[in-house]
């Protein structure tokens, strides 16, 4: 036999747009009726009408193509949207490919949930035969694992207990302890690990750590942490709007993935960027933001940004104020800062503003500023002037000697770091 | 040197007419039984007369035809008694229509569980008709005693047709299965089905003869009535356990052809749609 665990030869998966299913066979005969009279179809989304023909077709995956060796972890990476949701339902044949072919040697057990035919009125016992089964398993061999799985999920005392009776901390965890001693020679998880508290997280880790690395069975991961990823992955694939953009190393997948996100140079046009929709009101428009002391948008540990912002305004306003929201990379809040002191604003000519926000605290990671202009109305309230989301986007890199040298570790310790605290005694 | 590899499995892009795998189905044969067993227990749980249900409702619906049709439109067969005859029918078509409606929401009813997990799609229905089977057997066990007392006071006649018991069920559970798949297979797509659905069981319960004799329906439209497949079924049970009418292998031939022509239908149907209802529902 050969070492190929799976191989994937030129798949698509192809959805229609705008056409998928009138759901009565009233609506498919107006669609119908439509298009003989060449009218707009009545059953298409709001929205869809300008832009998308009905029947247009969008490639949720186009022309992928892999190997997967045996005993290999494979992860994949991506931004939302980019397929990896696709790939494995079409891979664990939830749903089946418009093109190519898949192929692969031995047992595919799929985690795409947890929990799956978990039946609440069932105790923990039934249960586990139950989601056994359904992943695929004998009777035979859960009753073998079956002490393991109860062991693992540290439940015991509430085997015979219906599971909606349980927390649903003890519910996740049953339900990924029979999913890990699945006995499948393949074993696809989506995001899974992100279940149970910390500990059972790392206990999580730690056995599919040892499904791939010891036991040689392949698996392959998707998630948006790389720490994970880098924990359990010996290889990874980066994809990009359905296509394969990278496959090979999981460090050099993982920095392209980042990558992506380029931190900002030190000016940026703002005068035509579209506004969001609570920031619509058009009273004043941000010009232009420029970094005054730098020529890209990096920092070390410690630093305060300063910048110089330019905006227009219809009308006058004497107490205008700026609010500046950092958020980090995945859409946290983690910061914001707000003016004292009052901005004059001039209506029809270009008004400068120079502002420094404090960020020394923040932690090594990379960030987003969003930009506010507002006025405190007659009722004490704020009425947006302005305001734009991730403007600048600008990574703070650590310093020698900080946090001991040690790397930052976000998922644990948030994005703010505190230097106060001070040993006062011995 | 580029060799050839083997492999186990392989996807491809879509499923032809019959593309049924038959012995993944029998692997999957602990799953099946599993699904069994979690559709009645969980059916009954938290009910003061658990599994009595399965007996009240057929108790309750032959009283009503008896009152109903037997007494005030004196629509049941002459010299039997009224209550095990009407009982007989409904039991049995208690059992057809509970696997019809039931596979006929196979898809729907389950997307939580097909949407996230890959097993042969037919051990759903399967398995629901399957389940049926449990209370059809504790109300074959009631009819069973009411034909007892009756037989006892010599009212009616049980005969050696009673073997064909299990060839009459399985032909149900056939006929059933198949008619519930091809809703199952439609119901994708359009949902007005599933409304049908209800509504059609009962109007082709009244195209058959449960609540009356057949002897009412005109001789001129009999050889129409007899196509009705689930006719000659309801017949047979009778004829066999109450030894009224008689056996008309003519016609129950003709019955068995029309189930395997809709069973294949269906499952044909069902291999066509299974791969790619996730798209659509």
């Amino acid at each position: 036999m050969s070492d190929i665990a799976i191989k994937v030869d030129h798949l698509s998966k192809e959805y229609r747009l705008g056409a998928i299913g009138g759901g009565t066979l009233r609506g498919d005969l107006q669609t119908l009726w439509a298009k003989i009279r060449h009218k707009e179809d009545p059953n298409a989304k709001i929205g869809q009408r300008t832009d998308i023909k009905i029947g247009e077709r969008f490639l949720a995956l186009d022309d992928v193509s892999f190997e997967v060796k045996k005993g290999e972890a494979l992860g994949i990476i991506g931004h939302n949207g980019a397929g990896k949701s696709t790939l494995l339902k079409i891979l664990s044949r939830v749903t089946g490919p418009s093109k190519g072919l898949i192929q692969f040697n031995g047992r595919i057990a799929s985690m795409l949930e947890v929990g799956t035919g978990f039946h609440p009125e069932l105790t923990g016992r039934e249960n586990i035969y139950m989601n056994g089964a359904i992943l695929g398993m004998s009777k035979a061999e859960i009753s073998k694992k079956f002490d393991e799985i109860v062991e693992f999920a540290e439940i015991a005392k509430f085997i015979d207990t219906p599971v909606k009776r349980y927390s649903s901390g003890m519910y996740v965890k049953l339900a990924f302890s029979v999913a890990a001693h699945l006995d499948s020679e393949i074993m696809i998880m989506d995001e899974v690990l992100a279940v149970g508290d910390m500990k059972f997280q790392q206990k999580c880790l730690g056995k599919m750590d040892d499904a791939a690395n010891c036991q040689g069975r392949t698996v392959l991961y998707v998630s948006h942490n790389m720490n994970t990823i880098r924990q359990l992955c010996s290889k990874c694939m980066v994809l990009k709007q359905g296509r394969v953009a990278f496959y090979g190393e999981t460090e050099k997948a993982i920095a392209m993935y980042l990558g992506e996100y380029e931190c900002s140079p030190a000016f940026v046009d703002l005068s035509n960027v579209i506004r969001p929709p609570e920031f619509s009101s058009h009273n004043a428009s941000f010009q232009s933001i420029c970094l005054t002391d730098r020529e890209y948008a990096k920092y070390t540990v410690g630093e305060k940004i300063s910048a110089l912002i330019k905006f227009t305004s219809k009308n006058d306003y004497q107490n205008a104020h700026l609010r500046i929201i950092i958020k980090s990379i995945d859409d946290i809040p983690v910061m914001m800062g707000t003016s004292s002191q009052n901005i004059a604003i001039e209506a029809q000519t270009i008004n400068s503003t120079e502002f420094t926000l404090d960020t020394s605290m923040l932690a090594p990671g990379r960030y987003a500023l969003n930009m506010i202009l507002y006025q405190v109305n007659e009722f004490g309230t704020d009425c947006y002037l302005d305001g734009m989301h991730n403007i600048v986007i600008f990574d703070v890199e650590p310093k020698d000697g900080f946090n001991n040298n040690m790397p930052w570790l976000s998922k644990y310790w948030g994005h703010v770091y505190n230097n106060k605290l001070e040993i006062t005694k011995g | 040197m580029q060799t050839e590899e083997q492999f186990e499995t392989t996807i491809t892009a879509r499923n032809g007419w019959l593309d049924i795998n038959f012995r993944e189905l029998w692997k999957y044969r602990d799953l099946m039984l599993l699904f069994v067993r979690r559709n009645f227990v969980a059916l009954y749980k938290q009910t003061i007369l658990g599994p009595a249900w399965a007996i009240i409702q057929p108790l309750l619906t032959t009283v009503v035809f008896t009152v109903i049709f037997g007494n005030l439109a004196g629509l049941s067969a002459k010299g039997t008694p009224a209550f095990v005859f009407f009982m007989s029918g409904t039991v049995a078509w208690g059992y057809f229509a509970g696997c019809l409606t039931q596979t006929a929401n196979t898809f729907i009813g389950n997307v939580g569980i097909l949407g996230k997990v890959y097993f042969p799609r037919l051990v759903m229905p399967i398995s629901t008709v399957l389940t049926n089977m449990i209370p059809f057997l504790i109300q074959g066990i009631m009819f069973s005693a009411f034909l007892g007392y009756y037989w006892y006071k010599g009212a009616v006649s049980p005969n050696i047709y009673m073997l064909m018991a299990p060839v009459f069920i399985v032909h149900m559970a056939l006929l059933g299965l198949g008619c519930g798949v091809i809703i199952s297979a439609l119901t994708i797509k359009y949902r007005d089905l599933a409304m049908l659905v209800g509504f059609g069981i009962q109007l082709w319960m009244y195209g058959t003869p449960v609540a009356y004799d057949i002897n009412i329906v005109p001789a001129k439209y009999k050889g129409l009535y007899m196509l009705n497949p689930m006719t000659p079924i309801i017949n047979g049970f009778r004829h066999a356990f109450l030894g009224i009418g008689e056996m008309n292998w003519h016609y129950y031939g003709i019955s068995w052809l029309v189930t395997v022509v809709i069973f294949t239908l269906g499952v044909m149907m069902f291999s066509r749609v299974e791969k790619t209802f996730m798209d659509t529902i």
